[in-house]
């Protein structure tokens, strides 16, 4: 079923993996640039990719950050509850799964290192692209020194405590 | 067309961001995450170690939404941009103006996140070293402030709960005690 995990057994692939077991065409995947588009208008115009923002929250300037954040937890957790609770289909008709990500060391390092670098580039992952297609576009930079951070810490993954 | 292109209420962003779960869930058994598209990105470009030797191409449906996250970005700059500057908490512009931030109004200070602010010191290491401790934290951690503090939590995991205090824990310390060094440079 999933090819992934039998071809890398050593790989955590769990993190943001494709559930569904059905493979899809080229052509399917464009649904997922409308659910982004509209994800990156709601990121830029709530201002969450905002510098500005994030020192808002980090200074508990402002409640803007935790309101959005907080009620996107709150939708999140009722929805996934109402999909476990009466088992919701998807629309080709196979039952969610919901990956595990078990604790492991790296939640606390890794965390911390993120949490850094969120302060410093004012920007999660998801702003970065939503910011980039708003024109500014210095974070392409930010962007390359993002994925290339991701690649060392593939290499050095098993020299790290976990 | 005015409502919408004001900046949009916490509670509206908040239900719309919180509503992208189940809508990946349902329509493609997706999880909702967008950290991994880096690791993605690597395994499809560059060289293949272990961490990057999986089948990234069952998992191009997140590089099409990333992609679309940069158009919707392009859309809300343009057609629904909001003609007034952005407004700022009194005590965190004060603040910021007394490290040296001095371009306030738009959604970035340009002084620093700009191809010229790139090449002074503190863009630079603002830019740089903060794009790559995101990149590297993120993967380090199991993901991002989608995958873990919003489609975690929402799982009910632990580790996305220590992940979470972990970002905040990270972010307070860098802004309180290393902002001001880095401003100094």
């Amino acid at each position: 079923m999933d090819s992934s995990i039998i071809k890398t057994p050593s790989v955590l692939i769990e993190e943001g993996k494709n559930n569904q077991a059905v493979s899809e065409t080229f052509t399917a995947n464009f649904k997922y640039i409308l659910v982004g588009i509209f994800f990156g208008v709601v990121f830029v115009k709530s201002e969450v990719v905002s510098w500005f923002r994030i020192q808002e929250m980090f200074r508990l300037a402002s409640f803007h950050m935790y309101g959005v954040i907080g009620t996107a937890v709150v939708v999140a957790t009722i929805s996934t509850l109402v999909i476990k609770k009466f088992k919701i289909k998807t629309i080709s008709g196979e039952q969610v799964v919901f990956s595990e990500r078990p604790f492991n060391k790296g939640n606390i390092y890794g965390g911390l290192m993120f949490g850094f670098g969120w302060a410093m580039t004012g920007a999660c992952p998801g702003p970065m692209y939503g910011l980039i297609g708003s024109g500014f576009l210095v974070f392409g930079v930010a962007l390359l020194s993002a994925i290339l951070g991701t690649y060392a810490y593939g290499v050095l993954r098993d020299k790290l405590p976990h | 067309m005015d409502f919408l292109r004001q900046p949009w209420h916490w509670s509206i962003a908040g239900v719309l961001i919180g509503l992208t779960v189940p809508l990946l869930y349902l329509i493609g058994n997706k999880p909702f995450g967008i950290s991994s598209s880096f690791r993605h990105l690597c395994a499809a470009c560059l060289p293949k170690t272990p961490f990057f030797d999986y089948d990234w191409k069952k998992e191009t449906w997140n590089l099409f939404f990333v992609f679309g996250i940069l158009l919707g970005g392009l859309l809300a700059a343009t057609l629904l941009a909001n003609p007034e500057p952005v407004k700022l908490a009194t005590s965190t512009h004060d603040q910021l103006a007394k490290l040296g931030v001095s371009q306030f109004g738009q959604l970035e200070p340009t002084d620093i996140f700009s191809f010229s602010g790139l090449l002074t010191a503190k863009g630079f290491i603002l830019i740089v070293v903060g794009g790559f401790l995101v990149g590297f934290g993120t993967r380090y951690a199991g993901g991002c402030t989608s995958g873990h503090s919003i489609t975690g939590i929402s799982n009910f995991q632990i580790s996305s709960v220590v992940a979470t205090m972990c970002f905040m824990a990270g972010g307070f310390f860098v802004t309180w005690l290393i902002l001001p060094l880095i401003f100094k440079l």
